[in-house]
C-alpha cells in the first residue's frame, strides 16, 4: 500500500473540500477500496474518512418514498423493515451481495461507487484502459468469462459488480451529492453511471470532489418484486447475470414491468423496449421472448462470455414466469 | 543439543510469536513495512494515534496509518488469534466484532475505529470457561486444521446476533416476517462469508445449533 495522509471529515463541507485536492480519496465502509489499495490500483496520497458523518439515517420523504443516508450499511438496508416491506427487490438485491461480514461494513453510496472485478483491471502488471488510459484492454482477446456483452466499447468490456445498484435502477432512484462549495444536486440512477466508450477509466457523473450524501427512492411501483442472481456458486460471489423485476400483472395479462439486468454491462442495464413489450401483454412465452429479444439488441459475446447471451434469455423466462405466475 | 536448541524446544509456538512480536514492537523498524504490504520505497506517513478498547481493556497504539485492524491486533498486540487468510476479504479468517457486529478486519483500516470496541477470539471466553460457541465448535469437531476457527467462532457469534435482531438473508422466503427460523439453509447462507478448507461444515452448523439452543 502506498503512503497516504488520514484525514477524518466532521463535516460533509470539509469532506467536499478535502476530497477535491488532487489524489485525495474518500473512505467510507473501504471494502473495495483498501483492496485495490493494497494492490496499488488504487494509490490515493489522501484518504478522507467520512464514517462520523450524520449520514446513516432511512427516512420517509413527503411523497411516500424513502431518504437512505450514504453512509447506511448495506445490512441495515437490507433489514429496515420499510425495505423489507415496500422494495423487496432492493432488499433482495442486498443479501445477494457479497458476505454478511462485508455487508456490514459496506455503505450506500460506496456500493455504487465499487469499481469492477475484472481481473485485468486488478494486476497492475497487464494493460487495461481503466485503470490506466491509452494502455490497452487485456479482456478483449484474453479470458473474459465474466465480462459484459451490453454497452461494450473497443477499449472495454467490464461490468459494474453491484447487485444494489440493479435494484435502485429498477425502482428509478436518485443520487444526492454536495461538492466543496456546498451546492446539492440530484443525478437519476440512469445517468449516475456511464458506459465506457472512449473514456472508461470515467465510470460515474460524479465532478471532482462531489460526494454522495443519499440515495432517494421513489414511492414503490405495483407489483411482484424478484431479484434473480445466477452465479458460479450460491453464495458469496458475483453475478453472471442477475435481474431486478417488478412486474404488476393479474389473469395472465401483464400491466406494466419494469426489468433492469446486472453482469452484462458497466452500468446497471435497465431494458425500456423489452417494458414497452410487456405493457399490457399476456403473460406467456410470446410476449417473454420478445422481451428478452429487446433487452439483448445489439448484445456482442467476446468468446469467453458468449454464454451470457443464451443464460440472460432463459433467466427472463424464468424471472418472467414467476412474476405473473397469479 | 547445544544450548540455543534447548531453549527452542521450551518454547511454546505461541511464545515464539509473541516474543518475536515484542522485539518488533521494541525494535519499530519494520512496522511500515508490514502495515504497506507491497514493497514501497517512499517514506512511511507520519504516525497517528488510535485508541481502541479490545476485549474490554483500553489500548493506544501509535501507527502508521496504513495499518489494517488485523495487522494492529496482530502485530502490534500480539493478539493472533484472529488470523490472516487471504487478506482481501474472501475467506473470513479475520473475522472480528465491533460493536457487536461481524466484520473483515483485513479490509478496515486500525485508525477508522478509534475510541470503538472491538471483540477478537480471545475476548469472547469468560475467565477459563469457553463461551458457548467455542466450547459447540470443540464438541461437534468443528474444524480440522483449525485456520478458520477463530473467525468461524466471531462470525458464528456475529451471526446469531443479527438473527435475533431479526436480520434476514438471501434465503429468506418472506421478508415481510419480523424474524427468519435458522434453519440448516439459513445458517449456511448466513455463514458464507467463512471459507473452511478442510470443509467441517457439516460440523460447524452442527456446533451453531448446538449454540442457539437449537436440536442437531
Amino acid at each position: 500500500m502506498k503512503a497516504f495522509i488520514y484525514q477524518r471529515a466532521d463535516t460533509t463541507a470539509h469532506a467536499a473540500a478535502a476530497a477535491i485536492k488532487p489524489g485525495a480519496k474518500i473512505i467510507a465502509g473501504g471494502t473495495n477500496l483498501l483492496d485495490l489499495m493494497k494492490l496499488q490500483v488504487e494509490t490515493p496520497s489522501a484518504l478522507v474518512d467520512i464514517n462520523r458523518l450524520p449520514l446513516d439515517k432511512i427516512e420517509e420523504t413527503p411523497d411516500g418514498g424513502l431518504r437512505v443516508g450514504a453512509l447506511v450499511r448495506n445490512s441495515d438496508l437490507a433489514a429496515d423493515p420499510r425495505v423489507r416491506q415496500r422494495y423487496g427487490v432492493l432488499s433482495r438485491a442486498l443479501l445477494a451481495g457479497a458476505s454478511a461480514q462485508l455487508r456490514n461494513k459496506a455503505t450506500t453510496g460506496g456500493n455504487l461507487l465499487q469499481r469492477t472485478r475484472c481481473y485485468y483491471f486488478y494486476d497492475v502488471t497487464k494493460p487495461c484502459n481503466k485503470r490506466n488510459p491509452g494502455s490497452g484492454c487485456a479482456a478483449l482477446a484474453g479470458f473474459n468469462r465474466i465480462h459484459a456483452i451490453l454497452g461494450t466499447s473497443d477499449q472495454c468490456i467490464a461490468t459494474h459488480p453491484s447487485d444494489m445498484a440493479v435494484a435502485m435502477r429498477a425502482l428509478d432512484a436518485k443520487v444526492e451529492t454536495v461538492n466543496g462549495g456546498g451546492e446539492a444536486r440530484v443525478i437519476p440512477i440512469a445517468e449516475f453511471h456511464r458506459l465506457p466508450g472512449k473514456t472508461p477509466d470515467i465510470e460515474t457523473s460524479l465532478k471532482s470532489g462531489e460526494i454522495i450524501t443519499a440515495v432517494t427512492l421513489p414511492p414503490p411501483p405495483p407489483g411482484v418484486h424478484v431479484y434473480r442472481k445466477v452465479r458460479d456458486r450460491a453464495s458469496y460471489a458475483f453475478a453472471l447475470v442477475s435481474v431486478a423485476a417488478i412486474v404488476d400483472s393479474t389473469r395472465g395479462r401483464i400491466r406494466s414491468a419494469r426489468l433492469a439486468l446486472g453482469g452484462l454491462a458497466q452500468k446497471p442495464w435497465r431494458a425500456p423496449q423489452a417494458e414497452e413489450k410487456l405493457a399490457d401483454a399476456a403473460a406467456n412465452t410470446a410476449s417473454f421472448t420478445a422481451a428478452a429479444n429487446a433487452v439483448l439488441e445489439g448484445a456482442r459475446g467476446f468468446g469467453g462470455n458468449d454464454f451470457k447471451i443464451p443464460l440472460t434469455r432463459r433467466t427472463l423466462h424464468s424471472v418472467l414466469a414467476e412474476t405473473t405466475r397469479t | 543439543m547445544n544450548e540455543n536448541e534447548s531453549f527452542q524446544i521450551e518454547m511454546s509456538r505461541r511464545t515464539v510469536i509473541e516474543t518475536g512480536t515484542t522485539a518488533l514492537l521494541l525494535t519499530g523498524l519494520p512496522q511500515a513495512a508490514l502495515a504497506a504490504g507491497a514493497v514501497d520505497a517512499d517514506p512511511p506517513p507520519p504516525s497517528t494515534t488510535v485508541e481502541l478498547q479490545i476485549n474490554g481493556h483500553p489500548h493506544s497504539l501509535t501507527l502508521d496509518p496504513r495499518t489494517t485492524l488485523l495487522d494492529a491486533l496482530r502485530e502490534h498486540l500480539a493478539l493472533t488469534g484472529s488470523k490472516k487468510g487471504c487478506d482481501h476479504g474472501q475467506c473470513g479468517a479475520c473475522t472480528v466484532l465491533i460493536q457487536g457486529r461481524r466484520i473483515n478486519s483485513c479490509l478496515t483500516l486500525a485508525v477508522m475505529h478509534d475510541g470503538q470496541s472491538i471483540t477478537t477470539i480471545e475476548g469472547l471466553a469468560d475467565s477459563e470457561n469457553l463461551h458457548p460457541m467455542q466450547a459447540a465448535f470443540v464438541e461437534h469437531d468443528g474444524f480440522q486444521c483449525g485456520y478458520c476457527t477463530s473467525g468461524q467462532i466471531c462470525s458464528a457469534v456475529g451471526m446469531l446476533a443479527e438473527s435475533r435482531n431479526g436480520m434476514p438473508s438471501y434465503v429468506t422466503e418472506d421478508l415481510t416476517q419480523p424474524a427468519a427460523e435458522l434453519t440448516d439453509v439459513e445458517i449456511r447462507e448466513r455463514m458464507s462469508g467463512n471459507i473452511c478448507r478442510c470443509a467441517a461444515y457439516p460440523n460447524i452448523v452442527a456446533a451453531i445449533k448446538q449454540a442457539a439452543g437449537m436440536p442437531t
